[in-house]
């Protein structure tokens, strides 16, 4: 995994709340053994028409969001399956952060280990960004995780809440793996206590 | 003084460094074929190996068919799925762990074999890549669902990390009328605390309504504990519970069910323990549900009327409601007795055991399935399967004119053919609405196996109380 630097990014906005995994990736495509190629899946249902052509309306097909790396939801985002296949989809795509007022449990601690950052911004900011993306889509904002703060569009500073740990883990670019295979004798002791 | 969560909790602490979630040890890993290729492809490229393959169970369901031909062979709807179930054999066989195997009299869903076979017991944690994984909650674990990259750490180190969440007691007090089953408490639920109403919390389920709930009520209510965004979902165990485990062929035996229920009998929350959110429902006042709309939280009692946007003050929620309406080809304010329905859909983790069966055969007994509708059964395993042909069951939903399936997840994620079509209306007792969930374009009604069963024989949504005696 890369470390997660800061970065600036203009901001797609999807304001629907109690967003599920089954419309960030249908389960028909969880058919696969890998990850490649998800980000094609990605929304499906709200992005494609029956024969395949893009809908239009929807922001992932307009071009005036084209490149953006924030996506802006509503409220619970990612509820539902526990399918990590929806962060490997929105990241496959090409997102580094999705920004919301809250997000589901499950979905929020795959995003991280996947480099993906979950960012909850309290109503009053989320509704700043979101007026400022809907009045001009070129509008950038600057994620900085070191510091856990987004800047708006505005230059208002907002800062957002982090697990200390993840965050560790996403500015060095490791994974949690290394982590818990280092605990290995505490597991071992663990189990012998069990035993 | 604890909770039972705390107390589950506190007993598989591995390790607590400052500044770090606690490393938490998992009993029983559960493993089927969605959600596990990519974790083992990575154990693979870190060359490791399944630290304890003894504790890791794996089952097919999510892929599998449900339908045989006139060959005796299961029909794959493609060739990825199959492809699939390959991959697991695979995996399973290169590192060593049990495979209840498609085809096999063990075989089933994940969260019906794991209790079926005595795997599930009081005080463990479970995990496995599956949100509802909160079913196994019923006998008193600590169960929920992971993603693949948790289920790679759980392979390799018998671990995960996890922050420690909050508590959040539902007591259902009171006895529930006929008709009002353990999917129509949760349903309950889920309306009046929201899909993310319990986020970041367990939820343990108490009060006589529960208690007076038999082990497959109880997973009922805590499989769907996900639907409120809960971590998980416990009930404390009881004799109920040890009925249910003794003599099932991975439960212990003799002397040691004997110890081990001692030991289970310490596991109920403590007389004054606190949670850190309590809330109590009136069980005696509810009356069969379903849900409306495009998430578990949209639903309403049976008698009552669909919301209508237009009354509601806040704009994002009147923008919800009116998208989810138009998605399900809804009235604002009207009544959904009387609604046409297309498909009925009796399965899933959620409602496909034997007591889920015999309720909707008390339904089917003596009566036709509507022309026009389509219903299938789909039990939850093999063992409920022969169960369910031993007691006759399948003759009774076949002369009604219900098809009789082979177990699997089938219509309830609809990854195996089992689907509904654009535009379709179907009753399900599964666990989840969402838009095209059950088939793309598809609206499903989410009810008990009564309820269900009520709409299959009568083509439309209909209170099943007026069909049971």
């Amino acid at each position: 995994m890369e470390p997660l630097r800061p970065f600036s990014s203009r901001v797609l906005p999807l304001i629907v709340d109690d967003v599920d995994t089954d419309q960030i990736i249908p389960a028909r495509f969880l058919k696969v053994t890998d990850k490649v190629g998800l980000g094609k899946k990605l929304f499906s249902d709200w992005r494609y028409e029956a024969d395949g052509s893009p809908k239009p309306g929807f922001p992932l097909n307009d071009p005036k969001h084209a490149g953006a790396q924030v996506l802006l939801a509503g409220h619970n985002f990612g509820c539902g399956s526990s399918r990590e296949h929806a962060p490997w989809s929105l990241v496959d795509y090409g997102f580094r952060a999705v920004i919301a007022t809250s997000f589901a449990d499950i979905f929020g601690g795959n995003a991280l280990k996947n480099g993906l950052l979950p960012i909850v911004l309290e109503p009053a900011l989320h509704a700043e960004l979101r007026a400022a993306v809907e009045a001009d889509p070129n509008v950038e904002i600057h994620v900085d995780l070191a510091s856990q703060t987004v800047t708006l569009p505005s230059g208002k500073s907002a800062s957002f809440p982090v697990d200390p740990f993840a965050k560790t883990m996403l500015l060095e670019g490791v994974d949690e793996l290394g982590y818990l295979l280092a605990k290995d004798d505490a597991i071992a002791a663990f189990e012998a206590r069990r035993a | 003084m604890k909770t039972l969560f705390d107390k589950v909790w506190d007993s598989h602490v591995v390790a607590e460094d400052p500044g770090a979630p606690a490393v938490i040890y998992v009993d029983l890993h559960l493993v089927h074929e969605v959600t596990s290729p990519q974790a083992f492809t990575g154990l693979r490229e870190r060359g490791l190996k399944v630290r304890r393959p003894e504790r890791t169970k794996a089952t097919m369901d999510h892929s599998t068919p449900t339908r045989k031909g006139s060959d005796g062979r299961f029909v794959f709807v493609d060739a990825q799925n199959e492809a699939q179930l390959e991959v697991l054999r695979k995996n399973c066989a290169d590192f060593g762990i049990e495979l209840f195997a498609l085809g096999e009299a063990s075989n089933g869903i994940v969260h019906v074999v794991g209790p079926e076979r005595g795997l599930t017991h009081p005080g463990m944690t479970i995990v496995c890549g599956d949100s509802h994984t909160s079913t196994h909650g019923a006998f008193g674990a600590l169960a929920f669902g992971i993603g693949t990259s948790q289920v790679e750490h759980v392979l390799a180190t018998q671990c995960l990390l996890h922050a420690r969440p909050k508590t959040f007691r539902v007591t259902f007090e009171g006895t529930p009328g006929l008709g009002v089953s353990a999917k129509d408490l949760i349903l309950a639920l889920i309306a009046e605390i929201g899909v993310g109403g319990a986020t970041g919390h367990v939820l343990e389920y108490a009060g006589d309504a529960i208690r007076a709930l038999d082990m497959e009520g109880r997973m009922t209510v805590c499989n769907m504990s996900i639907e409120a965004g809960a971590k998980a979902g416990m009930i404390a165990p009881d004799d109920v519970t040890f009925q249910y485990l003794a003599g099932r062929d991975r439960a212990p035996n003799g002397a040691d069910f004997d110890a081990a229920v001692q030991a289970w009998k310490t596991l109920p929350t403590d007389e004054g323990a606190r949670f850190d959110r309590e809330l109590r429902i009136d069980a005696a006042a509810l009356v069969p549900r379903l849900t409306w709309g495009t998430n578990p939280g949209m639903g309403v009692a049976i008698d009552q009327p669909v919301p209508d946007p237009a009354q509601m003050q806040d704009a994002q929620a009147r923008e919800a409601t009116q998208k989810a309406l138009t998605y399900m080809g809804l009235e604002a304010g009207k009544p959904l007795l009387g609604r046409g329905v297309d498909v009925v859909f009796i399965g899933s983790c959620t409602n496909s055991r034997i007591s889920d069966l015999r309720a909707a055969a008390k339904i089917f007994e003596g009566r036709k399935v509507a022309s026009g509708v389509r219903a299938l059964v789909v039990p939850g395993s093999y063992d409920v399967k022969k169960q369910a042909e031993a007691e006759g069951l399948h003759r009774v939903f076949e002369a009604a004119g219900a098809e009789w399936r082979e177990p699997g997840c089938s219509m309830c994620i609809a990854m195996n053919g089992d689907q509904i079509e654009p535009g379709q209306v179907a009753v399900s007792t599964s666990n989840r609405n969402f838009e095209g969930r059950q088939g793309k374009g598809g609206r499903t009604l989410l009810a008990s196996p009564f309820t269900a069963a009520a709409a299959a024989v009568t083509g439309k949504v209909t209170d099943p109380r007026t069909l049971l005696s």
